[in-house]
């Protein structure tokens, strides 16, 4: 029997905003069920219905049976017993999900008591246990620290901790890994494993990321625009999809074992609640939209064993077999002049050469006085060609966004050299630097955040066209909104007009206004859907190659710098650990750091990611204040485990320098055992942990 | 953290110092305690006039230094000096603290915890009528300066106790002093009734308090861990006592802990209006009389009261937010 049954809920919103209109699941005990969808098409909304946690004024029909209990409209005196007992939930961001005044162990131990009837003695000696299953090293001091003083790993860790305190039925996972790296994204997908296996949970797992579902899920359910589109098994759905949107979305993906070239984008944009379009929510952006898809919504109806399709060609997908790629049109990307040009023979836009960056550590509100230093960027070295894309990728705190805010800053760095389109930054005047701004652009992380919401989009492409005294503003600016994908009329409206990948576009033009040679590319699509992200890739691609630009692209997603990157650099505290062409770094990574990264990374392939066997990392990152003698990377290091005494000693004493691998000509990775080892395949030669 | 405090403790002593000794100079130079004595009839000659102010330190004919550098030597001894007619400083403070100290502190709690509570409860019911009529209430409450609210209540109190032909509610001075024992212990807490609710209700109380604390509950009740607290299995009500409110209550603390250091000075009007003869009183009626030596004690008793109240707040903040504590 299933443990629970949702039947037709609808959750509908102050000033009559339907943000889910029926959904329908059922999850089994020790199944997983693996909810998929882009922002706002109600994912979230539908476990906060279930729990009955949603603001009191939005209102819920339908039907939500736990173990046959029926759970909508029960009074909260019911619903408490329920609540943390039988469904627990994890949320998205375990920062904010903690109460900052209260220490962790206090809040395991509140779950547990309320639902338990045990003195508090009892309850804090469980906290301990229940944190010690989850892998948090020393659990019975780190139960008494307070949120903050936990990583944003072991704050996951802990909110698991605390979801199977009362061993409950279901656990609903919000977004669970969402805002963790990628290797620290392995470590608590483990856990969540464990954490199934201790309780025999079914769980549903609301994501976006079609990687995690595929490694986790059991059956998959894809909503679009609050309506479940498409359900079955993990298996069906992502390599027979029978729905375009389930199609275009899979194909949108950027793969880490993927080909390079062109992505597939889903063009337009998800409607929004308030505003839907008539008969298929989809069929404005589907490819195979025909007249009858705009009469009526198609509902979601039984198609073959154990799955449900909303769409109304759904047999004839089925019957030609169609993919995304047959579906959607995949756009064709001019080639670049430049790189027709050796890379040695072209000029070099970037250099570095041993770059350092260090903060002061500060103490006392007062009188403030130094206890240390952040070893930011200890000291890093690579050069761009013209044409060319360097991707720098790590995870946070590695040092890539103070390397880019020294090199944006064109000031001469505490040490080392850097080197702009000819100029050293450190011997610069004053107007010389205002003359290289103009060569060197940035598009930022956050849209939203990067465009003055009270200024019109025309001023904002305007600006650097004005400050530098160019005359044909207007001109240019309808050039430049045509150049990106828009329509020069957008010049007159307010980015909050705009959906995010619009404005990430409108950043890009503004970065282009000023005709750059080098584009500082910081984290440009993380903030946005798959489907979007696809279609901005491809421009920047497209930008590159037809306006003969360079890029520093900086990222932590290792998929879309396959796509974008011609080589690419991986930091680990403050140091390159790594670098390379991505065909020699992504196909045989020599450093143990980039080995652990990319098999960390899960692939949108529930059957390769079935057999995968991940280089799972132990902890954190160390401090950047006190970073680990030698090599940085050995503590974590699953390479430096398995040398012998004499050979750590190396690794502990003598700090290894890039050195050049010897089978390729572009590829050089700072390890003293560097040896090369395929990790992304799902071939047999896998590194055995 | 101890080692920190001390330190905040040390400047803020620095900054005492030089509080009191500028409230002096200004004293000094610009009050004239001469004229009490000048305009007397029969007129006292010159040189007795001299030497009393010699005496009390408040000759003008010395050079304002040299009279700062006697003040200075007294203070740092404990003595405060002479006021204008000799009377002892240091006694005068002595009691006056304590009057001021018993008018203000129940006002003072009370406002902090009524002002909280009906903050909390506003943004609990947001847009609902209990939130309009807190919101509405509260803007009203501020919006009438002190002196109007206390004498309105006065005047309210004197026709209630005509209507019903005995006093009831008392609305001036401290105590009756002809009764003794607990009788008057129950007269000095019916004479506080009136001072009290004007200054627990108006805009240095409740009325601002509730603002604020609405707000910071508002931050608070959109935070996800209020929403995982019910996660857990807690009831709405206790998750919002138990996490949102005492998570909001850290900024409310820094203002409670400063208002607290001005409970000695902080009422003048209220002292004046209900006649109690108390610190705030005290600063106003030596300024009237010329008084430098008693004008400068309440400067620097003020400086005392605001170096206290920010150690307090440090304290206050530190114990309610473990994320500030300095290991």
């Amino acid at each position: 029997m299933s443990i629970l049954e949702v039947k037709d809920l609808t959750v509908t919103f102050p000033g009559g905003v339907q943000a889910v209109r029926g959904v329908s699941y059922e999850v089994e005990r020790g199944e997983v069920l693996g909810i998929v969808g882009e922002s706002g098409s109600g994912k979230s909304v539908t476990s906060l219905a279930i729990m009955g946690l949603l603001q009191q004024n939005s209102v819920v029909s339908g039907s939500v049976k736990l173990h046959g209990q029926e759970l909508i409209g029960m009074k909260e005196d019911e619903l408490v017993k329920v609540r943390g007992k039988s469904i627990s939930m994890i949320f998205q961001d375990p920062l904010s999900a903690f109460t900052p005044v209260y220490t962790i162990g206090d809040q395991i131990a509140e779950a547990v008591r309320i639902h338990q009837k045990v003195n508090k003695d009892k309850a804090a000696k469980r906290a301990v246990e229940l944190l010690d299953l989850v892998g948090i090293p020393h659990p019975d001091v780190r139960a008494k620290a307070f949120p903050h003083e936990f990583s944003g790993g072991m704050r996951q860790r802990a909110m698991i901790a605390m979801a199977i305190a009362n061993d409950p039925d279901l656990l609903i996972c919000d977004e669970p890994t969402t805002a963790l790296d990628v290797t620290i994204q392995a470590q608590v997908l483990e856990v969540l494993k464990t954490a199934q296996q201790e309780t025999g949970a079914g769980i549903v797992m609301i994501t976006h990321d079609l990687g995690v579902i595929a490694g986790m899920a059991d059956r998959v359910l894809v909503m679009y625009a609050g309506k479940p589109v498409e359900q079955g098994s993990v298996d069906d759905i992502y390599y027979r999809p029978r729905m375009p949107y389930t199609m275009g979305l899979l194909a949108s993906i950027p793969r880490i074992d993927g080909e390079e070239g062109a992505l597939v984008p889903i063009e337009g944009n998800p409607p929004s609640p308030a505003s839907l379009p008539p008969g298929c929510p989809f069929a404005p952006r589907c490819p195979m939209k025909v007249d009858m898809c705009d009469e009526q919504e198609p509902p979601l109806v039984p198609s073959g064993a154990g799955r449900h399709v909303a769409c109304i060609r759904a047999q004839e997908i089925e019957h030609k077999g169609l993919t995304g790629a047959d579906v959607f049109p995949v756009p064709v990307i001019p080639p670049s002049d430049v790189v027709r040009v050796p890379r040695a023979e072209r000029p070099t836009v970037l250099e570095l050469d041993s770059m350092i960056r260090h903060y002061p550590l500060m103490k006392g509100a007062v009188f403030k006085r130094r206890v240390g230093t952040v070893h930011a960027v200890d000291g890093i070295s690579f050069d761009i060609a013209e044409g060319e894309t360097l991707a720098l990728v790590g995870e946070s705190g590695c040092g890539k966004t103070t390397t880019l805010q020294q090199i944006m800053q064109l000031a001469p760095p505490q040490g080392g050299r850097v080197v702009v389109l000819g100029k050293d930054s450190s011997t610069m005047d004053a107007a010389t630097r205002k003359a290289l701004r103009k060569d060197l652009q940035i598009v930022f992380q956050d849209p939203m955040a990067a465009l003055d919401p009270r200024m019109p989009v025309g001023d904002i492409i305007a600006e650097p066209l004005r400050a530098h005294g160019r005359k044909d503003v207007e001109a240019r600016v309808a050039e430049l909104l045509e150049l990106v994908g828009l329509a020069p009329e957008y010049a007159e409206r307010y980015p909050q007009q705009f959906s995010g990948g619009q404005r990430q576009r409108i950043g890009i033009a503004r970065a282009l206004a000023l005709e750059p040679k080098l584009i500082v590319l910081d984290e440009p699509v993380s903030a946005l859907d798959v489907s979007i992200q696809a279609g901005v890739i491809n421009l920047l691609e497209e930008l590159k190659n037809t306006l003969g630009l360079s890029y520093l692209f900086v990222a932590h997603d290792l998929a879309v710098v396959r796509h974008l990157a011609d080589r690419v650099a991986v930091m680990y505290l403050g140091k390159i650990a790594e670098i390379g062409t991505v065909q020699s770094v992504y196909d045989h990574p020599a450093h143990p750091y980039t080995q652990a990264l990319l098999s960390a990374i899960p692939l949108p392939d529930p059957e390769l990611e079935r057999n995968r066997k991940r280089i799972l990392l132990e902890g954190d990152l160390p401090s950047p204040a006190d970073p680990p003698s030698g090599c940085r990377f050995r503590t974590r290091c699953p390479k430096f485990a398995r040398l012998s005494a004499d050979e750590q000693r190396r690794c502990v004493d003598e700090e290894p320098s890039i050195a050049r691998l010897a089978s390729a000509v572009d590829h050089g990775a700072a390890c003293h055992y560097a040896e090369e080892v395929e990790v992304i395949t799902a071939s047999d030669d896998q590194e055995e942990k | 953290m101890g080692k920190y405090l001390l330190r905040r403790l040390a400047i803020n002593v620095i900054l005492v110092v030089i509080a009191s000794s500028l409230a002096y100079m200004l004293a000094a130079t610009t009050m004239n305690p001469r004229a009490a004595y000048q305009g007397r009839q029969p007129p006292v000659p010159e040189a007795v006039i001299d030497k009393t102010l010699d005496a009390y330190n408040l000759n003008d004919k010395t050079p304002v230094l040299q009279r700062y550098a006697t003040w200075a030597t007294g203070v740092v001894t404990g003595d405060f000096g002479k006021t204008w007619n000799g009377a002892s400083v240091n006694d005068e403070l002595g009691r006056r603290m304590f009057v001021s100290l018993r008018l203000l502190i129940l006002g003072t709690l009370l406002g902090f915890a009524i002002g909280v509570a009906l903050g909390a409860y506003s943004a609990v019911k947001q847009y609902k009528f209990g939130d309009r009529l807190i919101g509405v209430g509260s803007f009203v409450l501020m919006a009438i300066p002190v002196f109007v609210l206390a004498t309105l209540l006065a005047i309210a109190t004197y026709n209630l106790n005509r209507g019903l032909g005995f006093t009831l509610i008392e609305y001036t001075g401290e105590y009756n002093p002809k009764l003794s024992g607990f009788d008057q212990f129950l007269n000095r807490l019916n004479h506080l009734i009136l001072p009290t609710i004007s200054l627990s209700i108006g805009g240095s109380g409740a009325a601002f308090y509730s603002r604020i604390q609405r707000n910071m509950m508002l931050d608070v009740l959109g935070q996800d861990f209020v929403r995982t607290a019910m996660a857990k299995g807690l009831r709405r009500r206790t998750a919002l006592m138990k996490h949102a409110l005492r998570t909001a209550l850290i900024p409310s603390a820094t203002y409670f802990a400063f208002s607290v250091g001005t409970v000695f000075t902080g009422a003048i009007f209220t002292e004046k209006i209900y006649n109690w003869h108390g610190m705030g009183a005290w600063l106003v009626d030596s300024i009237n009389a010329n008084d430098v030596n008693s004008v400068a004690a309440v400067t620097a008793f003020t400086a005392v009261c605001i170096l206290f109240a920010s150690l307090l707040s440090d304290l206050l903040v530190a114990a309610l937010d473990p994320r500030v504590r300095v290991s």
